[in-house]
């Protein structure tokens, strides 16, 4: 069997490519999908978890249900944003997102 | 197979409040609707879901529970009333200014309604799922209401940049649970309590879930450097969005904080509480010196709002009951004195404005007394001095900390006071000593407000500067704000109403 730690391994893996994306992204859409990514890493984390220390639980695969769940509620609204600020300004671009200076 | 009991009584406040937020829905459908009765059911619920909840916490007995998942405790039921007080304060302000920018004025107080049953649920979950789920519906409507002023180009980008942060942070935040999940093999916060108390299998995953447990909350909370977002999406946002959201998703996230921290975490306490002695630290530092240089009341609010953290983090460095009160106490303060400066910025703007020059303040103190009265109140209570309630949210949360040994923390905590007295008294001296006419450029003789003006002028569409007053005071936002001066006053004048409240309820999170 597949011992825990390549789970762990992969998942850490995502995880990076998923900050690497959400990070170094432009478009809007693009850091999402980062984001998205780092999700599911927390979600391979979450089963690979569940299944190896504890066998008899299901509150890892639960936790990972609901986080598909709010991934997918995240992503309706996180668009429905994109697309209000593509309206008004044409661009989904984050560097033309500069009205206010942080 | 026995289906399980659901002690449904354990929700009581979010299930009045989802009821309200699901009628309120149904009544802007039914056509003919108007701002007022939608508001008016908005109260009413929110009243009733702190009324609710300060029912339950008189209950004798244990606290309830549903199932292993949520907890009606007193350190629940208190947050619940700190929410339902700014919550109150955000629908009164909202009042007036809300249907000036926007038709979907049931949208708004029903997300409004929706992101407080997260927050109520972010102090009463006893499991990370709850916890999540918790954080993430609070998240999402404020997602939204941040962006609800869909003519101003501002706020759009102030959501967008709040969603992406705010969803980034939900990720190290769950990566963090899972971490900590295989660690102890538990979910729930008492079971992780216990498969720590043995000592960890695995330390370095323990380590780095609470690290990222950390960065999760100091997303929510604004602790530096997780702070980006505050400084644009505060001033994006419309003012009575950013007066609810800056308290209420303040002392949310602190509860959830205070509870995962002292309830399943107690035993790596040492290892976190230095982590956030030195977060805490840098946010109060930082949020107080950048604040110095805003022009505009929002953006300068928002980085006091960033200080202000720091100071309630100092609570939780403390690790104790007596610092767990003590963050409690300073944000049912905050709650009340934060709201009350946003309201006082919703009284002064105009209309289609993205932010309240400071030097529109300048005699505020004869154009509107009571108001600047109330703005006085509020600015001399967030700098911290006696009798309001500022003074005693701040004495409480540095005594726990000298109680605790974190001496240094403390002594840096009230250098950053004094450091914020300059701006908080600043905004006093303009209403009261500067000359009314300051906002035409020629009577800026002072190089300084000069520059501010110009600043500010130059993306104001108001055509008539100087003319065009703001919109008259609304008996709504009177309200609002005359029911904040009060209670950061009354808190002040009287805390001992509210220390044995509050010391016999963070007990249960121990």
């Amino acid at each position: 069997m597949v011992p825990l730690s390549w789970y762990l391994v992969l998942a850490a893996a995502l995880f990076s490519l998923g900050l690497y994306g959400a990070l170094s992204r432009r478009n809007a859409i693009a850091v999402l999908m980062g984001v998205e990514l780092i999700l599911n890493a927390v979600n391979i984390n979450l089963v690979a978890f569940n299944r190896f220390i504890v066998p008899a639980a299901v509150n890892g695969q639960i936790f990972a249900l609901f986080v598909l769940a709010v991934a997918a509620a995240e992503a309706a609204v996180g668009l429905a944003l994109i697309i209000a600020i593509y309206r008004t300004r044409n661009t989904v671009n984050l560097e033309d997102a500069d009205l206010m200076k942080g | 197979m026995t289906l399980p009991t659901l002690d449904l009584v354990v929700l009581l406040p979010q299930l009045i409040v989802l009821t309200a937020a699901l009628l309120v829905l149904v009544v802007d459908g039914l056509s003919g609707a108007r701002s007022w009765l939608l508001a008016g059911i908005s109260l009413v619920a929110l009243l009733a879901a702190g009324a609710a909840a300060i029912w339950l916490s008189l209950q004798p007995g244990e606290p309830r529970r549903l199932q292993a998942m949520a907890v009606a405790d007193g350190f629940a039921l208190l947050f619940d009333v700190v929410i339902v007080v700014a919550a109150v304060l955000g629908v009164l302000l909202a009042y007036q200014s809300i249907p000036r920018i926007s038709q979907q004025v049931g949208s708004y107080y029903a997300l409004l309604l929706l992101a407080v049953v997260g927050m109520m649920t972010m102090g009463a979950a006893l499991d990370l799922i709850v916890v999540f789920l918790a954080l993430e519906i609070l998240s999402l409507a404020l997602y939204i209401l941040a962006g609800f002023n869909r003519s101003e180009p501002r706020s759009a980008e102030a959501s967008l940049k709040y969603f992406l942060l705010g969803a980034f942070a939900s990720a190290f935040f769950l990566y963090g649970a899972a971490l900590v999940y295989g660690a102890t093999a538990s979910l729930n916060l008492e079971a992780i309590a216990a498969a720590l108390a043995g000592g960890s299998r695995s330390p370095a995953m323990l380590y780095l879930g609470i690290a990222l447990l950390i960065v999760g909350f100091g997303f929510k909370v604004a602790l530096v450097p997780f702070h980006m977002w505050t400084p644009d999406v505060y001033p994006g946002a419309p003012t009575p969005v950013t007066a609810f959201m800056s308290a209420a998703t303040k002392a949310a996230a602190f509860a959830a904080f205070l509870r995962l921290f002292l309830t399943a975490l107690p035993t790596a306490q040492p290892t976190w509480s230095w982590a956030l002695a030195v977060l805490a630290a840098v946010t109060m530092t930082l949020g107080n010196v950048a604040a110095l240089r805003q022009r505009e009341l929002k953006r300068m609010l928002a980085y006091s709002s960033i200080a202000h953290a720091g100071y309630a983090a100092v609570g939780l460095v403390a690790g104790t009951a007596q610092g767990a009160g003590a963050v409690l106490f300073y944000l049912l303060a905050y709650a009340f004195m934060n709201v009350g400066a946003f309201g006082v910025v919703a009284a002064l703007e105009r209309a289609g404005e993205y932010d309240v020059a400071r030097g529109r303040l300048a005699g505020l103190s004869e154009r509107q007394p009571a108001l600047a009265a109330a703005m006085a109140i509020f600015m001399f209570s967030l700098t911290g001095i006696p009798p309001f309630a500022g003074f005693f949210g701040k004495l409480y949360v540095f005594g726990a900390a000298v109680a605790a040994g974190w001496g240094w923390l403390v002594v840096i905590g009230v250098i950053n006071s004094v450091i914020s007295a300059y701006y908080y008294l600043q905004v006093t001296v303009e209403m009261y000593f500067a000359a009314p006419a300051a906002e035409a450029p020629a009577a800026a003789a002072a190089g300084k407000k000069g520059r501010a003006v110009a600043k500010a002028a130059a993306p104001s569409p108001a055509p008539e500067e100087g003319k065009a007053a703001p919109a008259p005071l609304s008996r709504a936002t009177a309200a609002a704000v005359l029911a904040a001066a009060l209670g950061t006053v009354l808190i002040g004048v009287l805390p001992a109403l509210l220390t044995g409240w509050i010391a016999q309820a963070v007990q249960g999170i121990f």
